[in-house]
Protein backbone atom coordinates (compact mmCIF):
# COMPACT_ATOMS: atom_id res chain seq x y z
CA UNK A 1 0.00 0.00 0.00
CA UNK A 2 2.92 2.38 0.99
CA UNK A 3 3.84 2.01 -2.79
CA UNK A 4 1.14 4.79 -4.10
CA UNK A 5 0.69 8.67 -4.24
CA UNK A 6 0.68 10.34 -0.79
CA UNK A 7 -0.69 14.00 -1.76
CA UNK A 8 0.33 16.64 1.69
CA UNK A 9 -1.97 19.62 1.21
CA UNK A 10 -0.70 21.91 3.04
CA UNK A 11 3.50 22.75 3.58
CA UNK A 12 3.53 23.85 7.43
CA UNK A 13 4.71 22.62 10.24
CA UNK A 14 2.65 19.85 10.50
CA UNK A 15 2.58 18.97 6.75
CA UNK A 16 6.60 19.46 6.68
CA UNK A 17 6.61 16.81 9.80
CA UNK A 18 4.70 14.14 7.79
CA UNK A 19 5.95 13.85 4.65
CA UNK A 20 9.75 13.34 6.88
CA UNK A 21 8.03 11.09 8.98
CA UNK A 22 6.14 9.38 6.13
CA UNK A 23 9.90 8.47 4.96
CA UNK A 24 11.72 7.56 7.30
CA UNK A 25 8.48 5.14 8.59
CA UNK A 26 9.27 3.43 5.12
CA UNK A 27 6.56 5.24 2.94
CA UNK A 28 7.81 3.96 -0.68
CA UNK A 29 5.88 5.67 -3.07
CA UNK A 30 5.92 9.58 -4.54
CA UNK A 31 4.87 12.26 -2.06
CA UNK A 32 3.74 15.26 -3.06
CA UNK A 33 3.72 18.41 -0.37
CA UNK A 34 1.44 20.89 -1.61
CA UNK A 35 1.61 24.64 -0.11
CA UNK A 36 -0.29 27.54 -0.75
CA UNK A 37 2.40 30.75 0.50
CA UNK A 38 5.33 30.89 -1.65
CA UNK A 39 7.68 29.29 0.80
CA UNK A 40 8.61 25.67 1.74
CA UNK A 41 7.75 24.82 5.21
CA UNK A 42 8.86 27.64 7.90
CA UNK A 43 8.23 27.59 11.70
CA UNK A 44 5.60 30.20 12.83
CA UNK A 45 6.53 31.18 16.26
CA UNK A 46 9.56 33.30 15.38
CA UNK A 47 7.00 35.64 13.07
CA UNK A 48 6.32 37.29 16.88
CA UNK A 49 9.59 37.66 18.80
CA UNK A 50 12.59 37.04 16.84
CA UNK A 51 11.77 38.15 13.13
CA UNK A 52 9.57 41.31 14.10
CA UNK A 53 12.93 41.92 16.16
CA UNK A 54 15.25 41.82 12.78
CA UNK A 55 17.22 38.93 14.45
CA UNK A 56 16.39 36.00 11.76
CA UNK A 57 14.97 36.13 8.35
CA UNK A 58 12.59 34.33 6.09
CA UNK A 59 15.51 31.86 4.78
CA UNK A 60 16.35 31.33 8.43
CA UNK A 61 13.00 30.31 8.91
CA UNK A 62 12.63 26.97 7.14
CA UNK A 63 11.93 23.96 8.99
CA UNK A 64 13.65 21.66 6.28
CA UNK A 65 16.45 22.33 3.56
CA UNK A 66 15.56 22.19 -0.16
CA UNK A 67 18.51 19.41 -0.44
CA UNK A 68 16.28 17.33 1.95
CA UNK A 69 12.98 17.23 0.15
CA UNK A 70 15.13 16.37 -2.96
CA UNK A 71 16.60 13.48 -0.81
CA UNK A 72 13.47 12.08 0.59
CA UNK A 73 11.92 12.36 -2.72
CA UNK A 74 9.22 14.66 -1.67
CA UNK A 75 7.81 16.76 -4.62
CA UNK A 76 7.23 19.93 -3.10
CA UNK A 77 4.92 22.40 -4.80
CA UNK A 78 4.66 26.04 -3.46
CA UNK A 79 2.73 28.66 -4.46
CA UNK A 80 -0.30 26.76 -5.17
CA UNK A 81 -3.82 25.97 -3.54
CA UNK A 82 -5.75 22.89 -4.05
CA UNK A 83 -9.47 23.95 -4.09
CA UNK A 84 -11.17 20.81 -4.65
CA UNK A 85 -11.00 17.29 -3.85
CA UNK A 86 -12.34 14.55 -4.99
CA UNK A 87 -11.96 11.32 -2.47
CA UNK A 88 -14.15 8.64 -4.23
CA UNK A 89 -12.00 8.98 -7.30
CA UNK A 90 -8.79 10.43 -5.54
CA UNK A 91 -7.97 12.96 -7.66
CA UNK A 92 -7.62 16.85 -6.36
CA UNK A 93 -6.80 20.03 -8.88
CA UNK A 94 -5.18 23.21 -7.80
CA UNK A 95 -5.69 26.95 -8.59
CA UNK A 96 -2.81 26.80 -11.22
CA UNK A 97 -4.96 23.94 -12.50
CA UNK A 98 -2.22 21.13 -11.46
CA UNK A 99 -4.18 18.11 -10.67
CA UNK A 100 -2.60 14.85 -8.84
CA UNK A 101 -3.98 11.69 -8.18
CA UNK A 102 -3.50 10.79 -5.04
CA UNK A 103 -3.69 6.63 -2.99
CA UNK A 104 -3.64 8.88 0.32
CA UNK A 105 -4.58 12.01 1.33
CA UNK A 106 -3.58 14.25 4.54
CA UNK A 107 -4.84 17.42 5.37
CA UNK A 108 -2.16 19.65 6.87
CA UNK A 109 -4.60 23.18 5.82
CA UNK A 110 -3.52 24.92 9.81
CA UNK A 111 -5.42 27.72 10.38
CA UNK A 112 -6.30 31.72 9.76
CA UNK A 113 -6.69 34.57 12.50
CA UNK A 114 -9.90 35.72 13.27
CA UNK A 115 -10.84 39.10 12.23
CA UNK A 116 -12.93 41.75 13.65
CA UNK A 117 -16.28 41.92 13.20
CA UNK A 118 -16.79 45.85 14.06
CA UNK A 119 -17.06 49.23 12.33
CA UNK A 120 -13.54 50.62 11.27
CA UNK A 121 -12.03 46.99 11.62
CA UNK A 122 -11.29 47.36 7.62
CA UNK A 123 -9.57 50.44 8.61
CA UNK A 124 -5.61 50.62 6.95
CA UNK A 125 -3.28 49.75 10.10
CA UNK A 126 -5.65 46.93 11.20
CA UNK A 127 -3.57 44.04 11.16
CA UNK A 128 -3.34 40.11 11.79
CA UNK A 129 -0.33 37.75 12.22
CA UNK A 130 -0.34 34.17 11.02
CA UNK A 131 2.57 34.13 8.01
CA UNK A 132 5.35 35.52 6.55
CA UNK A 133 4.10 38.03 4.66
CA UNK A 134 2.24 39.55 7.79
CA UNK A 135 5.38 39.67 9.74
CA UNK A 136 6.99 41.18 7.08
CA UNK A 137 4.07 43.96 6.91
CA UNK A 138 4.01 44.38 10.55
CA UNK A 139 7.75 44.52 10.67
CA UNK A 140 7.67 47.54 8.59
CA UNK A 141 4.30 49.09 10.29
CA UNK A 142 6.17 49.14 13.93
CA UNK A 143 9.18 51.04 12.57
CA UNK A 144 6.88 53.77 11.71
CA UNK A 145 4.35 53.92 14.50
CA UNK A 146 4.29 55.46 17.97
CA UNK A 147 1.00 53.94 19.58
CA UNK A 148 0.25 49.95 18.86
CA UNK A 149 -3.22 48.93 20.52
CA UNK A 150 -3.46 44.84 21.06
CA UNK A 151 -6.70 43.34 20.49
CA UNK A 152 -6.76 40.12 22.15
CA UNK A 153 -4.53 38.81 25.40
CA UNK A 154 -3.16 35.97 24.13
CA UNK A 155 0.32 34.14 23.32
CA UNK A 156 0.38 36.10 19.92
CA UNK A 157 -0.51 39.54 20.36
CA UNK A 158 1.54 39.49 23.81
CA UNK A 159 4.63 38.34 22.52
CA UNK A 160 3.83 40.98 19.86
CA UNK A 161 2.96 43.78 22.07
CA UNK A 162 6.32 42.95 24.08
CA UNK A 163 8.46 42.87 21.04
CA UNK A 164 6.93 45.88 19.97
CA UNK A 165 7.12 48.26 24.10
CA UNK A 166 10.94 47.23 23.68
CA UNK A 167 11.59 48.89 20.53
CA UNK A 168 9.67 52.37 22.50
CA UNK A 169 6.24 51.54 20.59
CA UNK A 170 3.96 52.50 23.19
CA UNK A 171 1.80 49.46 23.50
CA UNK A 172 -1.87 48.46 24.64
CA UNK A 173 -3.59 45.02 25.11
CA UNK A 174 -7.04 44.92 25.35
CA UNK A 175 -8.35 41.96 26.81
CA UNK A 176 -12.16 40.71 27.05
CA UNK A 177 -11.79 38.47 29.90
CA UNK A 178 -11.25 39.09 33.29
CA UNK A 179 -7.15 37.82 32.75
CA UNK A 180 -4.66 36.98 30.58
CA UNK A 181 -4.72 34.40 28.22
CA UNK A 182 -7.53 33.05 30.14
CA UNK A 183 -8.32 29.87 28.34
CA UNK A 184 -5.03 28.62 29.16
CA UNK A 185 -3.45 29.41 32.11
CA UNK A 186 -4.43 29.36 35.61
CA UNK A 187 -5.61 33.26 37.07
CA UNK A 188 -2.56 33.08 38.99
CA UNK A 189 0.09 32.71 36.28
CA UNK A 190 -1.51 35.16 34.47
CA UNK A 191 -1.25 38.00 36.86
CA UNK A 192 2.59 36.52 36.84
CA UNK A 193 2.48 37.12 33.17
CA UNK A 194 0.61 40.44 33.53
CA UNK A 195 2.91 42.07 36.01
CA UNK A 196 5.99 41.76 34.07
CA UNK A 197 4.53 42.97 31.03
CA UNK A 198 3.10 46.05 33.14
CA UNK A 199 6.74 46.93 34.41
CA UNK A 200 7.93 46.66 30.70
CA UNK A 201 5.58 49.50 30.30
CA UNK A 202 2.88 47.39 28.67
CA UNK A 203 -0.62 48.89 29.09
CA UNK A 204 -2.72 45.82 30.22
CA UNK A 205 -6.74 46.80 29.94
CA UNK A 206 -9.02 43.10 31.08
CA UNK A 207 -12.46 42.73 30.91
CA UNK A 208 -13.26 45.10 28.48
CA UNK A 209 -13.91 45.05 24.52
CA UNK A 210 -13.71 46.99 21.48
CA UNK A 211 -16.30 49.09 20.74
CA UNK A 212 -15.84 50.34 16.61
CA UNK A 213 -11.95 51.81 15.19
CA UNK A 214 -12.08 55.33 14.29
CA UNK A 215 -10.43 56.48 11.15
CA UNK A 216 -10.16 57.97 8.23
CA UNK A 217 -8.75 55.51 5.59
CA UNK A 218 -6.22 54.74 8.37
CA UNK A 219 -6.90 53.82 12.13
CA UNK A 220 -6.24 56.65 14.69
CA UNK A 221 -8.25 55.37 17.98
CA UNK A 222 -9.94 52.55 19.29
CA UNK A 223 -13.44 52.98 21.10
CA UNK A 224 -13.77 50.75 24.08
CA UNK A 225 -16.96 49.68 25.32
CA UNK A 226 -17.06 51.77 28.05
CA UNK A 227 -16.12 54.75 26.34
CA UNK A 228 -12.40 55.03 26.50
CA UNK A 229 -10.93 55.85 23.15
CA UNK A 230 -7.02 54.78 23.19
CA UNK A 231 -4.65 56.21 19.98
CA UNK A 232 -3.61 53.78 17.82
CA UNK A 233 -1.76 54.23 14.67
CA UNK A 234 -1.33 50.05 14.29
CA UNK A 235 -3.73 47.47 15.40
CA UNK A 236 -2.95 44.18 15.88
CA UNK A 237 -5.98 41.61 16.60
CA UNK A 238 -5.19 38.67 18.08
CA UNK A 239 -8.23 37.08 19.03
CA UNK A 240 -7.52 33.50 17.82
CA UNK A 241 -7.72 31.50 14.85
CA UNK A 242 -10.59 29.77 12.75
CA UNK A 243 -9.03 26.20 11.52
CA UNK A 244 -9.18 25.80 7.39
CA UNK A 245 -11.49 23.11 7.32
CA UNK A 246 -13.55 24.04 4.43
CA UNK A 247 -11.44 21.68 1.49
CA UNK A 248 -12.43 19.10 4.00
CA UNK A 249 -15.84 20.13 4.07
CA UNK A 250 -16.89 20.15 0.83
CA UNK A 251 -15.08 16.74 0.39
CA UNK A 252 -17.87 15.22 2.13
CA UNK A 253 -15.40 14.61 5.34
CA UNK A 254 -17.26 15.61 8.94
CA UNK A 255 -16.11 18.78 10.19
CA UNK A 256 -17.16 20.32 13.45
CA UNK A 257 -14.72 23.04 14.18
CA UNK A 258 -12.13 21.64 12.62
CA UNK A 259 -11.31 18.35 10.44
CA UNK A 260 -13.23 15.83 13.09
CA UNK A 261 -10.33 12.98 13.20
CA UNK A 262 -9.93 10.08 15.72
CA UNK A 263 -6.94 8.99 18.13
CA UNK A 264 -4.98 7.29 14.57
CA UNK A 265 -5.43 11.06 13.28
CA UNK A 266 -8.19 9.01 10.89
CA UNK A 267 -10.75 11.44 9.46
CA UNK A 268 -14.26 10.02 8.69
CA UNK A 269 -13.74 8.48 5.47
CA UNK A 270 -11.72 6.28 7.48
CA UNK A 271 -8.71 7.00 4.96
CA UNK A 272 -7.44 10.57 4.66
CA UNK A 273 -5.66 11.59 7.27
CA UNK A 274 -6.01 15.36 9.07
CA UNK A 275 -3.36 16.80 11.50
CA UNK A 276 -2.44 20.19 13.29
CA UNK A 277 -4.20 23.10 13.89
CA UNK A 278 -7.60 22.22 11.14
CA UNK A 279 -7.75 19.07 12.95
CA UNK A 280 -10.89 18.40 15.53
CA UNK A 281 -9.00 15.51 17.79
CA UNK A 282 -9.31 13.50 20.79
CA UNK A 283 -8.17 14.53 23.85
CA UNK A 284 -4.40 12.91 23.67
CA UNK A 285 -3.76 13.46 26.95
CA UNK A 286 -2.84 9.42 29.05
CA UNK A 287 -6.09 9.93 31.53
CA UNK A 288 -8.26 12.51 29.59
CA UNK A 289 -11.89 12.09 29.75
CA UNK A 290 -13.41 9.58 27.38
CA UNK A 291 -15.04 11.75 24.17
CA UNK A 292 -13.34 15.04 24.68
CA UNK A 293 -12.38 16.88 21.80
CA UNK A 294 -10.46 19.85 21.45
CA UNK A 295 -8.13 21.11 18.85
CA UNK A 296 -4.53 22.03 19.31
CA UNK A 297 -2.57 24.83 17.53
CA UNK A 298 0.60 24.08 18.92
CA UNK A 299 4.26 23.24 17.33
CA UNK A 300 4.27 20.18 19.84
CA UNK A 301 0.78 19.07 18.74
CA UNK A 302 1.86 19.59 14.70
CA UNK A 303 4.44 17.40 15.00
CA UNK A 304 3.17 14.48 17.60
CA UNK A 305 0.45 14.10 15.11
CA UNK A 306 1.87 14.19 12.08
CA UNK A 307 4.07 11.06 13.31
CA UNK A 308 0.67 9.73 14.37
CA UNK A 309 -0.64 9.83 10.76
CA UNK A 310 2.55 8.66 9.55
CA UNK A 311 2.02 5.82 11.15
CA UNK A 312 -0.76 5.12 10.48
CA UNK A 313 -0.13 5.66 6.69
CA UNK A 314 2.87 3.26 6.89
CA UNK A 315 0.67 0.56 8.40
CA UNK A 316 1.62 -0.01 11.79
CA UNK A 317 -0.92 2.78 13.32
CA UNK A 318 -0.17 3.53 17.53
CA UNK A 319 -3.15 6.02 18.88
CA UNK A 320 -2.34 9.13 20.17
CA UNK A 321 -1.28 9.48 23.86
CA UNK A 322 1.08 12.64 24.64
CA UNK A 323 0.74 15.16 27.35
CA UNK A 324 0.30 18.33 25.13
CA UNK A 325 2.71 21.35 25.69
CA UNK A 326 3.42 25.05 24.49
CA UNK A 327 5.70 27.43 25.02
CA UNK A 328 5.71 31.20 24.54
CA UNK A 329 8.25 33.88 24.71
CA UNK A 330 7.26 37.16 25.45
CA UNK A 331 9.61 39.64 25.63
CA UNK A 332 11.94 38.59 28.90
CA UNK A 333 9.21 35.88 30.05
CA UNK A 334 9.62 32.38 28.96
CA UNK A 335 6.35 30.73 29.24
CA UNK A 336 5.57 27.22 29.03
CA UNK A 337 2.29 24.76 29.83
CA UNK A 338 2.14 20.75 29.75
CA UNK A 339 -1.21 18.93 30.49
CA UNK A 340 -4.26 20.78 29.43
CA UNK A 341 -5.60 22.14 32.95
CA UNK A 342 -9.58 22.76 33.04
CA UNK A 343 -10.90 26.19 34.80
CA UNK A 344 -11.98 23.70 37.43
CA UNK A 345 -8.13 22.11 38.48
CA UNK A 346 -6.46 23.70 41.66
CA UNK A 347 -3.41 25.62 41.83
CA UNK A 348 -0.71 25.06 43.65
CA UNK A 349 2.20 27.72 43.04
CA UNK A 350 5.64 27.19 43.87
CA UNK A 351 8.13 30.15 43.58
CA UNK A 352 11.32 28.33 41.55
CA UNK A 353 14.72 29.17 42.90
CA UNK A 354 15.63 31.82 41.13
CA UNK A 355 14.38 35.36 41.38
CA UNK A 356 11.20 35.98 38.79
CA UNK A 357 10.59 32.16 38.45
CA UNK A 358 6.99 31.02 38.77
CA UNK A 359 5.63 27.43 38.94
CA UNK A 360 1.76 26.63 39.51
CA UNK A 361 1.09 23.02 39.48
CA UNK A 362 -2.26 22.13 38.49
CA UNK A 363 -4.50 19.40 40.18
CA UNK A 364 -7.70 17.60 39.91
CA UNK A 365 -8.30 16.02 43.18
CA UNK A 366 -5.37 14.18 44.19
CA UNK A 367 -3.74 14.19 40.67
CA UNK A 368 -1.33 16.68 39.10
CA UNK A 369 -2.68 17.19 35.39
CA UNK A 370 -0.84 20.28 34.34
CA UNK A 371 2.10 23.00 35.12
CA UNK A 372 2.91 26.65 34.23
CA UNK A 373 5.98 28.26 34.48
CA UNK A 374 7.49 31.01 33.84
CA UNK A 375 11.44 31.80 33.23
CA UNK A 376 11.52 27.77 34.99
CA UNK A 377 12.55 25.67 31.94
CA UNK A 378 14.35 23.01 34.00
CA UNK A 379 11.35 22.79 36.56
CA UNK A 380 9.02 22.70 33.58
CA UNK A 381 11.21 19.97 32.07
CA UNK A 382 10.91 17.58 34.92
CA UNK A 383 6.98 18.29 35.63
CA UNK A 384 6.08 17.11 32.04
CA UNK A 385 8.20 14.17 32.27
CA UNK A 386 6.55 13.43 35.09
CA UNK A 387 3.09 13.87 33.47
CA UNK A 388 4.40 11.55 30.55
CA UNK A 389 4.83 8.73 32.47
CA UNK A 390 2.10 9.57 34.65
CA UNK A 391 3.65 10.29 38.34
CA UNK A 392 2.22 12.09 40.61
CA UNK A 393 3.25 14.93 43.64
CA UNK A 394 1.37 14.97 46.41
CA UNK A 395 0.16 18.44 46.65
CA UNK A 396 1.43 19.13 50.26
CA UNK A 397 4.55 17.76 48.97
CA UNK A 398 4.57 20.09 46.25
CA UNK A 399 3.68 23.31 48.22
CA UNK A 400 6.62 22.66 50.04
CA UNK A 401 9.64 25.10 48.08
CA UNK A 402 12.04 24.17 49.88
CA UNK A 403 12.63 21.08 47.55
CA UNK A 404 13.30 21.52 44.08
CA UNK A 405 11.41 19.69 42.19
CA UNK A 406 13.80 17.79 40.19
CA UNK A 407 14.68 16.23 43.58
CA UNK A 408 11.05 15.11 44.30
CA UNK A 409 10.14 13.99 40.54
CA UNK A 410 13.27 12.55 39.73
CA UNK B 1 31.69 23.39 -1.37
CA UNK B 2 33.11 26.94 -1.58
CA UNK B 3 31.08 30.38 -1.07
CA UNK B 4 33.36 32.93 -2.40
CA UNK B 5 36.55 32.21 -0.94
CA UNK B 6 35.17 31.33 3.26
CA UNK B 7 33.84 27.81 3.12
CA UNK B 8 30.45 26.80 4.30
CA UNK B 9 30.27 25.69 7.95
CA UNK B 10 30.38 21.50 8.44
CA UNK B 11 29.05 20.12 11.21
CA UNK B 12 30.25 16.16 11.21
CA UNK B 13 27.65 14.59 13.91
CA UNK B 14 27.87 10.97 15.23
CA UNK B 15 25.63 8.80 16.55
CA UNK B 16 24.80 6.76 19.07
CA UNK B 17 26.06 3.72 17.30
CA UNK B 18 29.27 5.47 15.95
CA UNK B 19 27.89 6.28 12.46
CA UNK B 20 28.88 10.16 11.09
CA UNK B 21 27.30 12.28 8.67
CA UNK B 22 28.52 15.47 7.52
CA UNK B 23 26.60 17.95 7.27
CA UNK B 24 27.55 21.21 5.17
CA UNK B 25 25.53 23.95 6.91
CA UNK B 26 25.61 28.03 6.47
CA UNK B 27 26.73 30.85 8.54
CA UNK B 28 24.17 31.60 11.40
CA UNK B 29 22.51 28.53 11.66
CA UNK B 30 22.78 26.49 14.77
CA UNK B 31 24.22 22.92 15.23
CA UNK B 32 20.39 21.78 15.88
CA UNK B 33 18.86 23.52 12.55
CA UNK B 34 22.14 22.40 10.55
CA UNK B 35 20.73 18.88 11.68
CA UNK B 36 17.23 19.02 11.69
CA UNK B 37 17.13 20.61 8.26
CA UNK B 38 19.23 18.10 6.94
CA UNK B 39 17.24 14.74 8.32
CA UNK B 40 20.07 14.15 10.68
CA UNK B 41 18.24 11.89 13.25
CA UNK B 42 18.69 12.15 16.73
CA UNK B 43 18.30 15.87 17.61
CA UNK B 44 14.62 15.89 17.92
CA UNK B 45 14.46 19.97 18.74
CA UNK B 46 10.94 19.96 19.73
CA UNK B 47 10.23 24.13 20.60
CA UNK B 48 13.02 24.84 17.49
CA UNK B 49 15.48 26.77 19.02
CA UNK B 50 13.90 28.92 21.38
CA UNK B 51 15.17 27.05 24.72
CA UNK B 52 12.29 25.33 25.71
CA UNK B 53 12.55 21.33 25.39
CA UNK B 54 16.20 20.52 25.93
CA UNK B 55 15.28 17.41 22.99
CA UNK B 56 18.60 18.96 21.03
CA UNK B 57 21.15 17.54 23.29
CA UNK B 58 24.51 17.00 22.23
CA UNK B 59 27.99 16.26 23.41
CA UNK B 60 30.33 19.10 21.67
CA UNK B 61 34.01 17.84 20.75
CA UNK B 62 36.25 19.39 23.45
CA UNK B 63 38.31 20.91 21.05
CA UNK B 64 35.44 23.32 19.87
CA UNK B 65 34.99 24.12 23.62
CA UNK B 66 35.95 27.48 23.45
CA UNK B 67 34.49 28.27 20.02
CA UNK B 68 30.74 28.88 21.10
CA UNK B 69 29.73 31.44 23.83
CA UNK B 70 29.55 30.13 27.16
CA UNK B 71 26.57 28.06 28.58
CA UNK B 72 23.72 30.55 29.95
CA UNK B 73 21.90 29.56 32.87
CA UNK B 74 18.99 28.49 31.72
CA UNK B 75 20.67 26.08 29.25
CA UNK B 76 22.65 24.87 32.63
CA UNK B 77 19.54 24.68 34.52
CA UNK B 78 17.95 22.54 31.00
CA UNK B 79 21.15 20.00 30.68
CA UNK B 80 20.67 19.16 34.31
CA UNK B 81 17.11 17.46 33.86
CA UNK B 82 18.05 16.44 30.13
CA UNK B 83 16.81 12.90 29.68
CA UNK B 84 20.38 11.73 28.70
CA UNK B 85 22.66 12.31 31.30
CA UNK B 86 24.92 15.34 31.67
CA UNK B 87 28.22 15.74 30.93
CA UNK B 88 31.00 18.02 30.84
CA UNK B 89 30.86 18.75 26.92
CA UNK B 90 27.11 18.48 27.28
CA UNK B 91 25.31 21.59 24.84
CA UNK B 92 21.88 22.48 24.15
CA UNK B 93 22.68 22.23 19.99
CA UNK B 94 20.43 25.39 19.63
CA UNK B 95 22.35 27.60 21.17
CA UNK B 96 25.44 26.63 19.18
CA UNK B 97 25.86 29.10 16.08
CA UNK B 98 27.79 28.18 13.51
CA UNK B 99 30.12 30.88 11.70
CA UNK B 100 32.05 30.67 8.43
CA UNK B 101 34.52 28.31 7.78
CA UNK B 102 33.55 26.68 11.51
CA UNK B 103 33.99 23.12 11.46
CA UNK B 104 32.46 20.82 14.11
CA UNK B 105 32.04 17.49 15.80
CA UNK B 106 29.28 16.40 18.24
CA UNK B 107 27.88 13.31 19.20
CA UNK B 108 24.24 12.42 19.65
CA UNK B 109 23.23 11.21 22.94
CA UNK B 110 21.20 7.76 23.31
CA UNK B 111 17.91 9.90 23.56
CA UNK B 112 15.94 12.78 23.73
CA UNK B 113 12.68 11.93 25.28
C1 LIG C 1 2.81 34.28 15.07
C2 LIG C 1 2.69 32.89 15.60
C3 LIG C 1 3.47 32.50 16.70
C4 LIG C 1 3.37 31.21 17.22
N1 LIG C 1 4.15 30.87 18.28
C5 LIG C 1 4.09 29.62 18.79
C6 LIG C 1 4.92 29.23 19.88
O1 LIG C 1 5.70 30.02 20.42
N2 LIG C 1 4.84 27.94 20.32
C7 LIG C 1 3.99 27.03 19.75
O2 LIG C 1 3.96 25.87 20.18
N3 LIG C 1 3.19 27.38 18.72
C8 LIG C 1 3.22 28.65 18.23
N4 LIG C 1 2.41 28.99 17.18
C9 LIG C 1 1.46 28.00 16.64
C10 LIG C 1 2.10 27.10 15.60
O3 LIG C 1 2.89 27.84 14.73
C11 LIG C 1 1.02 26.37 14.84
O4 LIG C 1 0.29 25.57 15.74
C12 LIG C 1 1.58 25.50 13.71
O5 LIG C 1 2.16 26.30 12.73
C13 LIG C 1 0.49 24.64 13.10
O6 LIG C 1 1.00 23.94 12.00
P1 LIG C 1 0.08 23.46 10.80
O7 LIG C 1 0.99 22.82 9.84
O8 LIG C 1 -1.09 22.75 11.33
O9 LIG C 1 -0.50 24.80 10.18
P2 LIG C 1 0.25 25.97 9.42
O10 LIG C 1 1.63 26.12 9.94
O11 LIG C 1 -0.67 27.12 9.46
O12 LIG C 1 0.39 25.48 7.92
C14 LIG C 1 -0.69 25.27 7.07
C15 LIG C 1 -0.28 25.62 5.67
O13 LIG C 1 -1.21 25.09 4.77
C16 LIG C 1 -1.40 25.99 3.72
N5 LIG C 1 -2.70 25.71 3.09
C17 LIG C 1 -3.93 25.86 3.66
N6 LIG C 1 -4.88 25.48 2.79
C18 LIG C 1 -4.26 25.08 1.66
C19 LIG C 1 -4.73 24.59 0.40
N7 LIG C 1 -6.02 24.41 0.16
N8 LIG C 1 -3.81 24.28 -0.54
C20 LIG C 1 -2.48 24.45 -0.28
N9 LIG C 1 -1.98 24.92 0.89
C21 LIG C 1 -2.87 25.23 1.85
C22 LIG C 1 -1.32 27.34 4.37
O14 LIG C 1 -1.02 28.35 3.44
C23 LIG C 1 -0.21 27.11 5.41
O15 LIG C 1 1.04 27.46 4.88
C24 LIG C 1 2.48 30.29 16.64
C25 LIG C 1 1.69 30.66 15.54
C26 LIG C 1 1.79 31.95 15.02
C27 LIG C 1 0.94 32.34 13.85
S1 LIG D 1 15.67 23.08 20.27
FE1 LIG D 1 14.51 23.22 22.09
S2 LIG D 1 16.01 23.71 23.54
FE2 LIG D 1 17.16 23.52 21.73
Amino acid sequence: MSTGHLLVIGAGQAGAQLVSSARELGWAGPITLVGHEPHAPYGRPPLSKAYLRGEVDAGGLALRSNAFYAEQRVELVVGDRVTHVDLAVGEAVAESGRRWTFDRLALATGAEPRRLDLEGSDLDGVVVLRDVADAAALTRRLSEVSDLVVIGGGFIGLEVAATAAATGVRATVVEAGQSLMNRVVSPDTAAVVEAEHRAAGIQVLTGTRPLRLHGDGAVRAVELEDGTELAADLVLVGIGARPRDDLARAAGLCCDGGVVVDELSLASDGRTVAVGDCANLPDPTPGAVPGRRLRLESVDNAIEQAKVAARTLTGDPRPYRSVPWFWSDQGALKLQTAGLAGADDDVVVRTGTRAGQHVALRYRGEQLVAVECVNAPADFLVVRKALATNRTLPRDVAADTGVSLKKLLR
Amino acid sequence: MTKGNTAVPKVFYTQPDGTERVVEAEAGDSVMQAAVRNGVPGILAQCGGSLSCATCHVFLDERHADDFPPVSEDEDDMLDVAATDREDNSRLSCQLVLTEGQEVHVAIPETQL
